[in-house]
């Protein structure tokens, strides 16, 4: 339960932070909440030689909303999301996801850059993140990307992040109008993660039927992703109780199920389609 | 998949150590660590406050919270370093003059302990749960303190502990606003 030695150092802007992940390369890593990162040291999962500590960076703990988008900053806690009232009025799935992450302690440290960089198969946003065409802003020594949430996570604690670089920023489109969106998870008692997360969110036009929808689901897969077949089944409809429990049918269509102690790849499956409807029924609701 | 790189660049017998300033209970401690120790070890082994208790060390139990700069966080899931400049609040810093915190009072009278193991660790969060929202429900209380292990009381006790706490907070907030 002890790491390994590693020397500590502590970027005081993001622009130092740059440099020294370039000075140290791959025998360092940053180090934001420490929530994931910590636990696998002590269990020598990972064992950097090189700690940058960035956690102290309060110029990357923010929420904003501009010009029709939520802006979050990379070091922004679990806590301050759920506890926003910015982000519950423009993205209420993603205050939830937040306070459905672990526990009060975990909340107080973790942060959105450390988990989407992260990418657990279970974390909680990346659900959200997807539901909501977000973008994920780094900066590196070539300068700033913007990849689409779709493209950030590419597998299993694989992500489209480059060495060098840093999750600076999340940004979420806003959603006006009559829209609503919501998250629910299935969590495994223990650690509090996702075996299921589903979020939606739902545009309705003047008429009530369904002008735009998005189901993103966690915690069933290798990655997260979205329940496209749902979605298609859904759009231009008016919403009904029948409609939403067959068109999450297919929710989980062609994905490879997770399978292990927490739950069989059938009842992650079964999930899904039952938690996809109800975030979807929540989120209707809400849309009002 | 995980990064896995199980050398290190310092051969054996030549630790680095780092400085660190950290104020626990109003009271400096100035040490030279080891970056990897933590931040539990800390409180424990060189401030010598061993009410900080070591459950799981698995981020999972609670049984080591405490505050650091107003926030309830899990001391073994930190490094001391990463504390470093912070202002702690352990179970030692909570009776106030020779007077039990409310919290503390109210685990003893509403018999929310047994063995006592997770109780220093589940007052610093109940701490963080009533500096948030004063009138919790049963139901908050129990949310709030998910991040907490008993293995002894089945929690009843422990959240009529917090119950009867905030009451008498509240009712100490009034009587020095004049109420
Ligand atoms: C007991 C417990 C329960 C938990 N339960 C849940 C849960 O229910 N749901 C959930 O989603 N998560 C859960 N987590 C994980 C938690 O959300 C972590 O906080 C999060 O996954 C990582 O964020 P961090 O800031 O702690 O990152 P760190 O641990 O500091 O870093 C994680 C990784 O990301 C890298 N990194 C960090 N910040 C950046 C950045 N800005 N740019 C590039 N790379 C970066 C680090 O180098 C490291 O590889 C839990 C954790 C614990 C300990
Ligand atoms: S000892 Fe820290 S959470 Fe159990
Ligand atoms: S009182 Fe014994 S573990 Fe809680």
């Amino acid at each position: 339960m002890i790491a390994q030695h590693f020397e500590y150092t502590v970027a005081t802007s993001l622009g130092e932070a740059v440099s020294l992940l370039q000075k140290y390369g791959d025998r360092a890593k940053l180090l934001a909440g420490g929530h994931s990162l910590v636990p696998m040291m002590k269990l020598r999962l990972a064992s950097p030689e090189v700690l940058i500590d960035i956690g102290r960076l309060s110029e990357l703990s923010y929420v904003m909303e501009e010009n029709g988008a939520l802006r979050i900053g990379a070091l922004t806690t679990h806590h301050s999301i759920e506890s926003s009232e910015v982000v519950g009025r423009g993205c209420r799935s993603l205050a939830e996801a937040a306070g459905e992450i672990g526990d009060i302690q975990v909340r107080n440290k973790g942060t959105i850059g450390g988990s989407v960089a992260h990418a657990d198969p279970a974390a909680d946003y990346p659900a959200t993140l997807l539901a909501f065409d977000a973008t994920i802003v780094t900066l590196g020594p070539r300068g700033e990307r913007s990849i689409h949430a779709s493209d950030f996570f590419v597998d299993m604690l694989t992500t489209a992040l480059e060495p060098g670089e840093i999750v600076r920023e999340i940004r979420i489109p806003v959603h006006s109008g009559r829209s609503g969106s919501a998250y629910l998870k299935f969590a495994q008692k223990a650690s509090g993660f996702a075996i299921c997360g589903v979020s939606a969110v739902v545009d309705l036009d003047g008429a009530g039927a369904i002008s735009k929808v998005a189901v993103g689901i966690t915690g069933v897969g290798n990655k997260a992703f979205r329940g496209a077949g749902t979605e298609t089944a859904l759009r231009g409809q008016q919403p009904s109780p029948g409609l939403l429990r067959s068109a999450c049918e297919k929710a989980a269509a062609g994905v490879v199920a997770l399978d292990d102690i927490h739950a069989s790849a059938g009842y992650r499956l079964d999930l899904a389609r039952i938690y996809a409807r109800r975030a979807l029924e929540k989120a209707v609701e809400r849309a009002g | 998949m995980l990064p896995v790189s199980l050398q290190t660049s310092f051969p054996k017998g030549m630790l680095m150590t780092q400085r660190v300033r950290i104020t626990i209970n109003g009271k400096l401690f100035e040490s030279d660590v080891e970056p990897r120790l933590l931040l539990t070890d800390f409180i424990r082994g060189v401030a010598g406050l061993t009410g900080t208790h070591v459950g799981c060390e698995t981020s999972i139990c609670g049984a080591c919270t405490i505050l650091a700069n107003g926030l309830a966080v899990k001391s073994c899931t930190m490094f001391a370093v990463q504390a470093d400049g912070s202002d702690l609040v352990t179970i030692e810093g909570m009776a106030k003059d020779g007077q039990l915190h409310p919290l503390q009072q109210s685990f003893w009278e509403e018999h929310g302990l047994q063995c006592g193991y997770c109780t220093t660790g589940m007052i610093m969060c109940a701490h963080q749960l009533l500096a948030r929202n004063a009138t919790p429900t049963e139901a908050e209380i129990r949310d709030g303190l998910t991040g907490n292990l008993c293995r002894c009381t089945g929690y009843q006790n422990i959240v009529k502990a917090v119950q009867s706490a905030s009451g008498k907070m509240r009712q100490t907030q009034n009587v020095a606003a004049g109420d």
